[in-house]
């Protein structure tokens, strides 16, 4: 872990000399490092999954272990798919930062109980993840359109300027994020009432990240369902998008920590 | 020995009354080069018309006949007197005609310094000339040196990534709002050279439909004619800004034609698709209230120019550079023009043959150690002598055969056929 952990560092830095530099070298440099990184963090949660039997999510530091890696993996994704070059330079730091706080916690997983092995739960955990890394990009993306917008508004052409792509470009790819994050959030959130139902007998409690994942899906919902029939996006979008993730991250972290509930058992 | 000499005038020795005059289409560049080729001053030339530019490029061994020929042609061909165009014309011959063609190429004699279609242009005015069959030794070499030149200066130098005019500040800022420009619809309100050119310049990036308001709705018609648009009534204006994305104007008006009451209520029927307004008028057309609202970008001709400042610097800091890399380019060239020259292209075939033979006289003697000096010394000037009698005819022929222009064939050849410009 400590490899993929300097290779996404290594990134990071080749994305940061391309904010400053814009020579392709460094954003490719970049790519490829995040991109090996990737491939062994892949490699690595493999190798875990094999070894336990068990889906490598059975405490915090896994869990944020397979968050950084759904982030890498997504950002790869929707890097081919929209040459979003720069937005590298929000991805591959938020992964470093992921895995470095990761390594700084303890790793004895959790009891291992029939709690963790099953197929629902497998599918919950990595679409839940991979729609919220979906929705983590939307947020960076988001931020980057709003400091563009602001350029061009204020007519105050600073160093993000010309280093930041046009508005639409932005907006189509946040737009592309949200709509896969929400698609795999409600699948997500499907596959996990159906576990609930599997492991408790009912498929919805009340527990408050239940809640805060409703929250979420709603807000997601609104803000999908304004973009297509009222045609909101630019600067509202963005902006719903950096408040849904801060919810999101709230759910992830805040439930965990500040509220009792049946998810802490697999993330404490 | 022939040079390089180029004739002709610019946006920047020329009004444009002149340039329209002097420009030639297509079909009367090929007919043009066929007839200059005719002269007899002429060896090969190649004729560059677009509408910041008039040039003929040739080479000659008489320099002052040719320039003369040149002129008189244009003023024949194109029915205009001499004397209406000829303090406007430049003349450059040699290095100076080299270095001219690569900056032109490298865009950094245009209007808008930067701006890409030059080498597109020259481009096209050498394949006529390959296509005529005017073009020869010479300036098969120089163009192929110029699209080098400017490839590189457009790669290694930022000179293209700037906004550097107005017009192209306007493009610029729209592709930061819109991405792609193409199928972009745009409305020009008013008249003005300036608007005109901005047009000009969108067209260029193939935007859409474009429609055009003018308080005269005759001069109206003219314009969309002049842009294959479409001419709208000024009452007309309000409803057409739901379906058009970039606005540019430029009226006479005393106050703000579009206001906030003109655009409250469209972005619902737009789907808050971005809406760029470029506002070249002095006083201003648009209220700059509008670019407060969302998706609704407004920009004065003060905030283009900031545009366009922000870049200056940093165009002159790449002009340098592109300079730089000019003058190294017509260095070598020369060098390799020079190298065309007879007697060099002897003194480096003697030479060679003299290293060779030198090399392998060394070699064998160094075996055959029963010779005395004397036989040595016999044996070398037997070598000389072979050297001489091989490269008698080929000399002579280099020095007497053709024309000046096929000399200049038969040195390259000759230069390619011996190695002789590498070390």
């Amino acid at each position: 872990m400590a490899l993929t952990t300097i290779f996404y560092l290594l990134s990071t830095v080749g994305y940061i000399a391309y904010l400053f530099y814009q020579k392709d070298f460094f954003q490719k440099s970049g790519l490829y490092l995040l991109l090996a990184g990737f491939s062994l963090h892949t490699a690595a949660i493999a190798f875990a999954f094999i070894q336990s039997g068990h889906l490598p999510v059975r405490n915090f530091y896994e869990t944020l272990s397979i968050a950084g890696w759904a982030m890498a993996g997504v950002f790869l994704v929707f890097h081919f798919k929209f040459k979003l070059k720069i937005l590298g330079i929000y991805a591959a730091p938020l992964v470093t930062l992921i895995m470095i706080i990761a390594a700084q916690l303890p790793r004895e997983p959790a009891q291992a109980n029939k709690l963790f092995n099953s197929f629902w739960l497998i599918s919950h955990i990595v679409v839940i993840f991979t729609g919220e890394a979906a929705f983590a990009l939307a947020c960076g993306v988001g931020i980057l359109y709003l400091v563009q917008e602001r350029a061009l508004k204020t007519k105050n052409y600073g160093f993000f300027f010309r280093r930041l792509p046009d508005l639409e470009l932005l907006d189509t790819t946040g737009y592309a994020c949200i709509f896969v994050g929400f698609t795999l959030l409600t699948i997500g959130l499907v596959t996990g009432f159906v576990y609930a139902k599997s492991s408790w007998g009912r498929f919805w409690s009340w527990d408050p990240k239940e809640v805060w994942s409703g929250i979420s899906w709603l807000l997601y919902a609104a803000l999908l369902h304004g973009r297509l029939s009222l045609g909101w996006r630019g600067r509202k979008a963005a902006i719903m998008a950096i408040i849904g993730f801060a919810i999101l991250l709230f759910t992830f972290l805040g439930v965990n920590f500040l509220m009792e509930g049946h998810h802490g058992e697999f993330t404490r | 020995m022939s040079d390089i000499v180029i004739l002709g005038l610019n946006h920047k020795t020329a009004p444009i009354e002149i340039r329209e005059c002097l420009a030639f289409s297509d079909a009367e560049t090929d007919a043009a080069i066929e007839r200059l080729q005719n002269y007899p001053d002429i060896d090969e030339v190649l004729l560059l018309s677009t509408c910041n530019r008039v040039e003929v490029l040739l080479t000659t061994t008489a320099v002052p006949t040719a320039t003369e020929a040149v002129k008189s042609f244009l003023s024949e061909f194109k029915k205009v007197a001499p004397e209406k165009f000829s303090e406007s014309l430049y003349i450059h011959n040699g290095d100076e005609a080299v270095r001219h063609i690569f900056r032109v190429a490298s865009s950094l004699d245009s209007m808008m310094v930067g701006e890409p279609q030059i080498l597109g242009q020259i481009k096209a005015a050498y394949h006529g000339a390959i296509r005529k069959k005017t073009s020869g030794v010479v300036l098969n070499r120089l163009m192929h040196r110029t699209f080098f030149v400017a490839k590189r200066v457009r790669s290694e130098t930022g000179i293209g990534d700037h906004a550097v005019s107005i017009s192209y500040a306007a493009v610029e800022l729209g592709r930061k709002i819109f991405g792609n420009l193409e199928e972009k619809k745009v409305l020009l309100i008013g008249a003005g050279e300036m608007a005109e050119l901005a047009v000009e310049h969108l067209i260029r990036n193939k935007t859409g439909d474009i429609f055009v308001a003018n308080r005269t709705f005759e001069r109206g018609v003219a314009l969309a004619q002049q842009f294959r648009g479409c001419p709208i009534r000024f009452e007309e204006i309000p409803e057409h800004l739901q379906q058009v994305d970039i606005i540019i104007s430029s009226t006479g008006s005393s106050g703000f034609i579009i206001g906030p009451e003109h655009i409250k209520g469209i972005m619902r029927g737009r789907r808050n698709r971005p809406l760029f307004f470029i506002d070249i008028a002095v006083p201003r057309d648009i209220d700059p209230e509008i670019n407060r609202l969302p998706n609704i970008y407004v920009y004065d001709i003060d905030d283009l120019k900031g545009v366009i400042e922000e870049n200056i610097e940093d165009r002159n800091r790449e002009a340098i550079k592109a300079e730089r890399i000019i003058d190294e380019a017509v260095i070598r060239f020369r060098q390799w023009f020079e190298s065309l020259r007879v007697v060099p292209t002897i003194v480096a075939l003697q030479k060679k043959m003299d290293t060779i033979a030198a090399a392998e006289l060394n070699k064998t003697l160094q075996s055959l150690h029963h010779l005395s000096a004397d036989d040595r010394t016999v044996i070398n000037r037997m070598t000389q002598s072979m050297i001489h009698k091989i490269l008698h005819d080929p000399i002579m022929w280099l020095k007497h055969e053709g024309g000046d222009n096929d000399r200049a064939a038969l040195l390259d050849i000759t230069r390619k056929l011996f190695k002789l410009d590498e070390p």
